[in-house]
């Protein structure tokens, strides 16, 4: 029981804490790296909403002059050979990485939830062929499957939403089944069978809010590799398309040519990407620390 | 032997006509056995003899005590009158109406009239739900008023069980364990059943809780004429709150009275054994003990003929092969042992 009941171990945990701000210098102090990773994850949302406004350039224009600047005050990061700004490409490319990562996370986690509500929940043989299934599409690894859906779909954003989605869905099918298996057995579940409620109502009303906190916690983690593979695809051309700054991308059309010779067109994109799925993976692994009272103390 | 405040509580009240009236609930002969499946086919490799022939009534008014070792069925008896579990056979009467193969769509009227108490305060209560809306989900169920109506009618619920109706919008984790179990006991009551079955209703909570939550439920039998089938492996409990006692060894009853019968002169070897196994606040009284040897054996393979006889100081040899059945051998005392 107590593996589900979050609230009361939050409140134990933070009993003492009162406001807001205390409430969050208390984490701030109890997991530094999961708050060094929101901060991280902060900046980069607030990259993409204010894309337009932080970036000194626009990011798709051309500029024959600009070609392979180096980093100076004009071009903080250099711009590419077209002549492009990559300071204001890569604050528009967290735009589409976090599009993608958070686009394909959730739609991964809604079919994910479905399937293995349905699975835990029904039982039988619907759980035994869904769960074989579950084990193939997680037989291949994330980038391969989301590689052949790319390929299979062509190239466009909605496409790589789709393609990332998909070798997710096990992934949360397999957390949302396990926890609907002991979920479905709760006394709390048979007392609203007593009452005669629907099993459809039950498994919404009863089982699907408790398997929330797990259900988080695991989004927050695939979010990371999410915006990787988008990189991983983009990188190896099936990913998003031209005009859009991926930074996946950005590091294909210059690793080969130019990492000796204007070698800020690869740090940069790089040090992006490394960053953002960094800061998720900090906030993944404190979250997941937060809403599990067996790790706490 | 008693409750801690059982000499200041009034005793259990008796059961009006109990007789006469038709039961609230009559269970006849009923059979709940577990498949167990192994292999890719899942075929049925053997069979857990959970219940395995089990009768009784209850009345209005009446509480019908089911004691017995934790695995000998009683809970599973429990859930199966509530149709948790269906049965594999038997006949489950509920106000005259057999319900034992009813489908699920025309159980719902059914569900008003018998609701269920759980053993664990913690794990009965949905955690992410408010303590008001626990309550009222069962009026919800079925439809009860409008959102204002129900919320008056949880907040009547909330006062008759001991809690304040300003705590209806706390969540469980507020609430202490025996609070808890008045939500529970709340919800139990909000669509006025006729038959509550407790299982194992005060186990969980201290002592001085379970006094109070069993006068409670007293109270509220007298209030309301309601039924009780109360599960618990607690003789003291069962003694102060029952009118009847059926003891349960190994998916079958083995005796069947009145409580002052049950206790005063117990004619089952197992319920002798039980019954010297309650501890005597006083260690100056020295008591002719029954103690049993061994294990409860297992409900896959239940010994044959009387299902106590491994264990049975008085065993003979027809009880190795016979099985007893429950023969009443005065008024109102129905016994399974071929010794008596």
């Amino acid at each position: 029981m107590t593996t589900i009941d979050h609230d009361a171990a939050l409140l134990r945990a933070g009993a003492h804490v009162r406001g807001p701000w205390s409430a969050a210098a208390h984490l701030l102090r109890r997991y530094p790296l999961g708050a060094a990773g929101a901060v991280i994850v902060a900046v980069f949302i607030l990259a993409a909403l204010f894309a337009d406004f932080v970036s000194p350039f626009d990011p798709i224009a051309t500029n024959a002059r600009a070609s392979l600047a180096p980093p100076d005050t004009t071009y903080w990061m250099g711009a590419d050979f077209m002549g492009r700004d990559v300071y204001s490409r890569i604050v528009h490319g967290a735009r589409i990485s976090l599009a993608v990562g958070a686009g394909s996370t959730a739609l991964g986690c809604i079919l994910g939830v479905i399937i293995g509500l349905m699975s835990g929940y029904l039982g039988g043989w619907v759980d035994l062929v869904v769960q074989r299934v579950m084990d193939i599409m997680q037989s291949l690894p994330l980038l391969v499957m989301a590689l052949v859906m790319a390929a299979a779909l062509g190239p466009s954003l909605e496409n790589t939403i789709v393609a990332i989605a998909i070798p997710l869905i096990p992934h949360f099918a397999r957390v949302i089944r396990s926890s609907t298996l002991s979920l479905r057995e709760q006394p709390f579940v048979e007392a609203a069978r007593a009452t005669g409620m629907s099993e459809l109502r039950i498994a919404v009303r009863h089982v699907l809010p408790n398997t929330l906190a797990p259900m988080i916690v695991l989004a927050t983690a695939q979010l990371g590799s999410a915006i990787l593979t988008e990189a991983s695809l983009s990188f190896l051309g099936v990913g998003v398309p031209e005009p859009h700054p991926s930074w996946g991308r950005m590091l294909s059309e210059s690793a080969a040519e130019y990492v000796r010779t204007a070698p800020w067109l690869v740090i940069f994109p790089g040090i992006a990407i490394s960053l953002a799925v960094f800061g998720t993976n900090l906030l993944g692994d404190a979250m997941r620390d937060m809403l599990d009272p067996r790790e706490r103390t | 032997m008693a409750m801690p405040d059982a000499s200041a509580s009034a005793p259990a009240p008796s059961p009006a006509g109990s007789a006469s009236a038709t039961p609230v609930l009559e269970v006849r002969d009923l059979k709940k056995h577990f498949p167990i499946r192994k292999g890719l086919l899942r075929r049925a490799a053997g069979y857990v003899f959970a219940v395995d022939g089990v009768s009784f009534s209850i009345a209005e008014g009446e509480t019908l005590g089911l004691v017995g070792e934790s695995g000998c069925g009683k809970s599973t008896v429990g859930r199966t009158v509530l149709r948790l579990i269906d049965p594999t056979s038997g006949s489950i009467v509920v106000g005259g109406k057999d319900i034992s193969s009813l489908p699920r769509a025309e159980m719902r009227p059914w569900r008003r009239e018998m609701q269920i108490i759980f053993q664990d305060p913690f794990s009965s209560l949905n955690p992410r739900m408010t303590a008001g809306d626990i309550v009222g989900e069962p009026l919800l169920v079925h439809g009860e008023g409008n959102t204002a109506k129900r919320r008056e009618q949880v907040a009547a619920l909330f006062e008759r069980v001991g809690l304040r109706r300003a705590q209806m919008d706390a969540y469980p984790h507020q609430f202490s364990g025996g609070q808890r179990q008045r939500i529970g006991i709340a919800r139990a009551l909000a669509l006025n059943p006729r038959l509550i079955i407790g299982d194992e209703p005060v186990s969980a909570l201290d002592v001085s809780i379970q006094a109070q939550v069993i006068n409670l439920l007293m109270d509220l039998q007298r209030e309301r004429r309601l039924s009780y089938l109360f599960i618990s492996h607690n003789l003291a409990v069962v003694e102060h709150i029952s009118h009847r006692i059926a003891v349960m060894y190994l998916g079958r009853i083995v005796e069947y009275t009145d409580k002052t019968t049950l206790f005063t002169n117990p004619q089952h070897p197992y319920t002798e054994a039980l019954l010297s196994a309650v501890p005597v606040p006083d260690p100056a009284i020295k008591r002719r003990k029954l103690v049993v040897q061994g294990d409860v054996p297992s409900p896959v393979k239940p010994p044959p003929g009387c299902h106590f006889h491994p264990r049975c100081p008085y065993a003979v040899e027809r009880c190795r092969v016979e099985s007893p059945a429950l023969r009443e051998i005065a008024p109102g005392h129905r016994v399974a042992c071929h010794l008596r």
